[in-house]
């Protein structure tokens, strides 16, 4: 191992300071203040909306443009991983399921 | 968090990680790829594994690597970073009420610890914050069982895939796995009209808009999803309510 660069080490403390003001946004403030109701019931369709706004453009883009040949093996592990979950109710499902057959697709038959 | 006594001694502790576990598979490929990724694109050990753990937030760190490399000016991999975790923002206003009894340190420290699945799992299993102290320390022990397991697979894997990155080829794919961990939670929460509305609407509007830079595609795609649901539930509470057929 090189000896680290003593500017990247400060770059990746000040990251670090930003992932604790991100994720603490609206934790920093010691004023007692609650959420008004609308906001706090909108909330609740926050995560669900978060992940498919991850998920869904890993799965059907590439390079920003919207996948035109089926024959992408992300589609059918992703297909096949939500089945497994509707089956087994299990995360774990999903993630064994849909990895036996992205792999083989995306490896040996180069999808 | 999880290091203090009061979280990891609590019951509610070990069904925050029993629950996190299935994910764990998901998560560390997730990290172990990142790992990979930012030694391949020509980071240095050492600022990797700083990156890793201290950092602990994959999709800055992927962010702010190619800006560190090509020696941009700090304040703006700082505010890339900050762009990219803005989703980050949002839970924070939905975790307030819930930490909102606690110190100001301990707020932030279980902000910090808090990624993007121990939030979504934390608000599953409880949709109101407590309104007593014994339910507000449960509620507290289990988010901080999430972030433990959350934190030790990505840390653990995030570090061998720096270590490792020559052994472990990036045209596997591997990562996906990650993705796949996230399809299994979007269908655990998919159980009203509603939600599968904003899944939906976030889904389109993530791909529809995904050209805006440092990935402000989804803080617009949460937006949309959000008040699209909102504005159903106005015009018609009834059926918004019901489960899907």
């Amino acid at each position: 191992m090189t000896m680290p660069d003593w500017h990247t080490v400060l770059v990746i403390v000040g990251l670090t300071l930003v992932t604790v003001l991100a994720r603490g946004f609206f934790l920093i403030s010691d004023k007692a203040w609650t959420l008004p109701q609308w906001v706090q019931r909108a909330l609740q369709y926050a995560p669900i909306a978060a992940l498919a706004a991850v998920v869904v453009p890993e799965v059907v883009t590439t390079n920003g443009n919207l996948v035109s040949n089926w024959q992408d093996a992300r589609l059918f592990s992703a297909l096949a991983g939500a089945l497994a979950y509707f089956w087994r109710k299990d995360v774990l499902a999903t993630i064994v399921v849909g990895m036996a057959v992205f792999l083989p697709l995306h490896v040996a038959w180069g999808w | 968090m999880f290091f203090l006594r009061s979280n990891y001694r609590h019951p509610e502790f070990r069904v925050g990680m029993r629950e996190f576990q299935g994910l764990a598979p998901g998560i560390a490929a997730w990290g172990l790829m990142t790992g990979v990724a930012m030694v391949k694109s020509g980071m240095g050990v050492v600022e990797a594994l700083l990156l890793s753990v201290l950092v602990f937030a994959g999709s800055s760190q992927l962010a702010a690597v190619p800006l560190i490399l090509a020696g941009a000016p700090v304040w703006v991999i700082l505010a890339t970073a900050f762009c990219v975790n803005l989703r980050f923002v949002i839970f924070s206003l939905h975790l307030r009420p819930y930490l909102a009894h606690l110190d100001r340190w301990q707020r932030l420290g279980h902000g910090y610890f808090t990624a993007d699945l121990s939030y979504v799992l934390f608000t599953r299993r409880y949709a109101q914050p407590a309104s007593d102290a014994a339910g507000r320390k449960a509620q507290e022990a289990y988010l901080a069982g999430n972030d433990m397991v959350n934190w030790l697979s990505w840390v653990s894997c995030s570090v061998a895939g720096v270590l490792l990155a020559n052994l472990i080829p990036q045209q596997w794919g591997l990562g996906f796995a990650g993705i796949l961990c996230l399809v299994g939670i979007l269908c655990s929460l998919a159980s009203t009209r509603l939600r599968l509305l904003s899944a939906a609407v976030a889904g389109v509007a993530a791909v529809a808009s995904y050209a805006l830079p440092l990935k402000l595609n989804i803080l617009v795609a949460i937006a949309v999803a959000v008040a699209a649901c909102v504005a159903v539930e106005k015009l018609a509470p009834a059926r918004a309510e019901a489960a899907p057929p």
